[in-house]
Order: C-alpha cells, then sequence, then structure tokens
C-alpha cells in the first residue's frame, strides 16, 4: 500500500438522494456507500438515472434532497474539489475539441501547473501508451473513432491520479478487445492506488469481471446492491430479466 | 430578461475578479486576439471605406450648396470617430465574432465539454470566458483606430472625386484636423470599449446557457447577436450623454 494519501481511495456516501426534472423525478431516495478503494459498479436500463446519478457524486448537479458525503464532507460544501482528486470519464469521452489528444489528456497538469511541460509531455506519452494510443499526441479528436475518444478520456482520467473515479459506460463502443483492456486498467488502477471507482454500466460482462460489489438501478431506486455473486442470484424478477436477457433466434421465441 | 441581465451581470463580475489571473491564460488571450483580428480587419476596412463615403456623400452637397464644404472634413470626422466606427464595428463584431463565442461555448456545453472542465477542478469562466472578453477588449477598440482613418480615408475620397462637392484633399483634412481632437477619438474608443465588454459577456452567456442539442446552438448564436445589438444601440444613448459631461 502506498503511505502517499493522494494516492488513497476516498469512501462516498449516497443518503436519501432525490432529483427531478420538472415534474419527472429520476432519483428517487437513493442510499447507499461505497467503500475506499472499492470498485462499485451501478448496472441498470437506460434512463434508469445512472448518469444523473454520476453528475451528482462529482458535482456537477445539485440534488433536491439528500446529501452526498465524500469522505465525510458534502460534495456541495465549497472546497470539497480542491481537497479530494476526482475525475469523470463521460460517456461521450467529452474531450475539448478545440485541443489536441495529448493537451486534453495533459490539461490537468498544465491548467493547474503542477508538472514542467517537459514532464506533462511524458505523463501524457505515458498514458497514452496505457490505452493503446501511443503517439497519437497530436491529432485532433474530430480524426478519432468512438472508441479512441473514449480510451483518450480515460487517459485524461488517469493522469490526475485521482481519488475517486467515475466511469459513465466505460465500454460503449469499445471492441471486445479494448473492452477487456478497460476493465483490466480499471482493476490495476483500483490495486495500484487505491482509487475509488464508481462504474456506471450496461456491459454485464464488465461489472462482474471487475466489481466488489454491484447495484441495479430501475427507475431511479435502488433494487439491490450486494456482491455480484449475490446480485447474480436475487430472485427479483427485474433483476432476472436485465441480467439474462438475450437475442432469441426464431425457435427460440415463444409462440404468439 | 431582468433574470438574463441579472446573470449577464454576476457573469461579468467573476470574470473581472479573475482578471488578475489573465496572464496565466496569455496564450489563449493572444489567440482570441489572432482570430478576432484576422477574422475581421479586412471587412472592418472595406466596411469603414463605404461608411466615411456614404455620410460625405450624403451630407457634402448639402453643405456645399450653402457654401460650407469647407466643413465637410470636420463634419465626417466627428461623425466617424465618436459615432459611425464604434457602432458599426461594434455591430459587426457581434455577427462575426459574438457568434462565433456563443456557438463555440454552446457547443461546449452541449457536447459536455465544461462538465469535463469542471470535473477537472477548471474554473469554465476563467478558461472560456476571460480570455474571451479580454481579447474582445483589447481588440476592439484596435479595429475603431483603423475604422476610424479607414473612414476618413473613404470620405476624402468622396469628397474629392464627387462632382457635387469637388474638395481637395487638404481642405479636408485641414478642416478635419482643426475640429476633430483626441478627446473625440478617445470619446469613440471608450465606446467601443463599453460596447466590447457587452458583446463579450452577452456573447459567453448565451453560450453558458446553451442547453439542448444543435437547434439550442442555433438559438444561443442567434440572441448572442441580438441582444448585443439591440444593447449596443440602447447603451450608445446613455454613454454617449455620460461622455457630454467630460466635453
Amino acid at each position: 500500500m502506498m503511505n502517499d494519501s493522494k494516492h488513497h481511495g476516498v469512501s462516498v456516501k449516497v443518503h436519501g438522494l432525490r432529483r427531478s426534472f420538472g415534474d419527472q423525478p429520476v432519483l428517487k431516495g437513493l442510499d447507499f456507500e461505497v467503500q475506499p478503494g472499492e470498485i462499485f459498479v451501478v448496472m441498470g436500463p437506460s434512463g434508469s438515472g445512472k448518469s444523473v446519478l454520476l453528475k451528482h457524486i462529482i458535482g456537477l448537479e445539485a440534488p433536491d434532497e439528500g446529501e452526498i458525503l465524500i469522505q465525510g464532507e458534502s460534495i456541495q460544501s465549497p472546497g470539497v474539489m480542491d481537497k479530494f482528486r476526482m475525475a469523470m470519464v463521460f460517456q461521450s469521452g467529452a474531450l475539448l475539441n478545440s485541443l489536441t489528444v495529448g493537451e486534453n489528456v495533459g490539461l490537468y497538469l498544465a491548467e493547474h501547473r503542477l508538472k514542467p511541460p517537459e514532464e506533462i509531455a511524458r505523463v501524457v506519452g505515458e498514458k497514452l501508451e496505457l490505452v493503446g494510443l501511443k503517439g497519437q499526441e497530436d491529432r485532433s479528436p474530430s480524426e478519432l473513432s468512438g472508441g479512441m475518444k473514449k480510451r483518450v478520456a480515460i487517459a485524461r482520467a488517469l493522469v490526475i491520479e485521482p481519488q475517486l473515479l467515475l466511469y459513465d459506460e466505460p465500454t460503449s463502443e469499445l471492441d471486445p478487445l479494448m473492452a477487456v483492456t478497460i476493465g483490466e486498467e480499471i482493476v490495476d488502477l483500483n490495486l495500484r492506488i487505491h482509487v475509488t471507482s464508481i462504474v456506471v454500466s450496461h456491459d454485464r460482462d464488465l461489472a462482474f469481471g471487475i466489481a466488489d460489489r454491484v447495484a441495479i438501478i430501475h427507475e431511479g431506486q435502488i433494487l439491490t446492491v450486494g456482491l455480484p455473486e449475490e446480485v447474480k442470484n436475487n430472485p427479483n424478477p427485474l433483476i432476472q430479466e436485465f441480467l439474462t436477457a438475450h437475442f432469441k433466434r426464431d425457435n427460440e421465441r415463444k409462440p404468439s | 430578461m431582468f433574470q438574463n441581465i441579472g446573470e449577464m451581470l454576476v457573469l461579468l463580475w467573476r470574470t473581472l475578479e479573475a482578471v488578475p489571473v489573465t496572464w496565466r491564460q496569455r496564450q489563449k488571450v493572444y489567440d482570441q486576439l489572432f482570430e478576432i483580428g484576422n477574422a475581421s480587419l479586412l471587412m472592418a476596412c472595406i466596411l469603414s471605406v463605404f461608411i466615411g463615403g456614404v455620410i460625405t456623400l450624403q451630407t457634402g452637397p448639402v453643405l456645399a450648396e450653402r457654401g460650407l464644404s469647407n466643413y465637410i472634413g470636420g463634419m465626417v470626422g466627428i461623425a466617424v470617430c465618436k459615432e459611425l466606427a464604434p457602432v458599426m464595428m461594434s455591430i459587426l463584431i457581434a455577427g462575426r465574432i459574438g457568434s462565433a463565442m456563443a456557438a463555440e461555448i454552446g457547443s461546449m456545453r452541449v457536447y459536455q465539454e465544461i462538465d469535463a472542465l469542471r470535473t477537472m477542478n477548471i474554473n469554465p469562466v476563467h478558461y472560456l470566458v476571460l480570455p474571451r472578453l479580454v481579447a474582445i477588449s483589447c481588440a476592439l477598440p484596435i479595429l475603431v483606430i483603423f475604422s476610424i482613418q479607414v473612414g476618413w480615408m473613404g470620405g476624402a475620397l468622396v469628397a474629392v472625386f464627387n462632382q457635387d462637392i469637388g474638395i481637395s484633399f487638404q481642405a479636408f483634412f485641414g478642416n478635419l484636423r482643426d475640429t476633430v481632437d483626441l478627446g473625440d477619438v478617445v470619446n469613440g474608443l471608450f465606446k467601443s470599449f463599453v460596447f466590447a465588454v457587452v458583446i463579450g459577456t452577452v456573447s459567453c452567456h448565451q453560450g453558458l446557457q446553451t442547453i439542448g442539442g444543435p437547434r439550442g446552438i442555433g438559438r444561443s448564436v442567434t440572441k448572442a447577436v441580438v441582444n448585443s445589438i439591440v444593447l449596443i444601440l440602447i447603451l450608445d444613448y446613455f454613454v454617449t450623454r455620460f461622455l457630454m459631461y467630460f466635453e
């Protein structure tokens, strides 16, 4: 275990979280805790509130009710973003199109003046190599495929060496090999710097492959939280329907 | 409307608070300055020639009829430097640069780039608004200096070559020199500085408020340009009135 406190994950506590957009309730009172250094995967169908939950955890959205505590401190209180290093990998990548790939990855270090330019260039090269994009520093984000953008976004998050890392669908738009690489990187990062990881994903292979614990969210409510095996064996029909859904050939479909 | 004005004033205040860190954003300020100058200088010059020309064309024959053709230089000089150059350049910049600012920031908002900045603890006001506001506040008065000179040249050309006016360059610029003083030019530059702040604030505010997809970006661009022009024309009266106290 590393001694540097910056390299320890932080705990996250979500308590009574409610949020509506207009008269449409999206989060209906979520309660869960994530332990420091844990990989916590939130699964659920589209529109169940997963991405909105992530935005609340990192302070991009303010809840109507309830609170989110990072290491015991409310995310809404001033100075929390300065105190703890947090990063988020957006579903779309959210790369700055006016910057090159290298500038995107090194943005955090450059803007906060944490390292000299040569050192930033070295770190950027290292992180890009980690996600399989060695030598792509000078390319523009508009020249990249969706999957490559996602990998650059992950490299950008890794540069921060965060204590809390949020992933919004990290393997969407990735081929299976790259999805495995990214999954392994999430685990590896967790082992190396004990970062707390909260992953939102539809990808059942990823979720059960990397998670310490899994939560299933449905229509803004948590159906269950537990170890992967416990969740897999949960008899709730909504959970089973979500976890076992697969394509059926004509001969497998029920006659109408 | 009042909510929008309030939000814009808050944005302006936050940007002014950030002015001490402008040095850290100097590269972005240079980039924006280049963008504004490069995009607008030629257009500004063309526009100014015709502004000076048309004001001479409209007023010159009337003055010449009354034997006052020697006063054309001073009249055109004052009109261009105190009113036409600052207002017309500001409208041009609102259309060319204000729209670009609103579109760029709006698309960054829609495609979550601004959210990404915030998750990296990078203040969007420092990163996006400050360099644009500083750059436009410097660039617009510089463009107005060009515009004034080119506008005077346009006026002089029409005064010399139009048969109904027919005065010499020396007569035109002699009267202009006697009539226009440095205070008049400063007056025009002050106005253009105020308008630049308005364009920058309105455009960045509209960009940051963008919601929805490409249609939302289009709406923000339209609002940025229209609101800027309306505010420029309204403020023009009040700034002119204010500056009269110093004459």
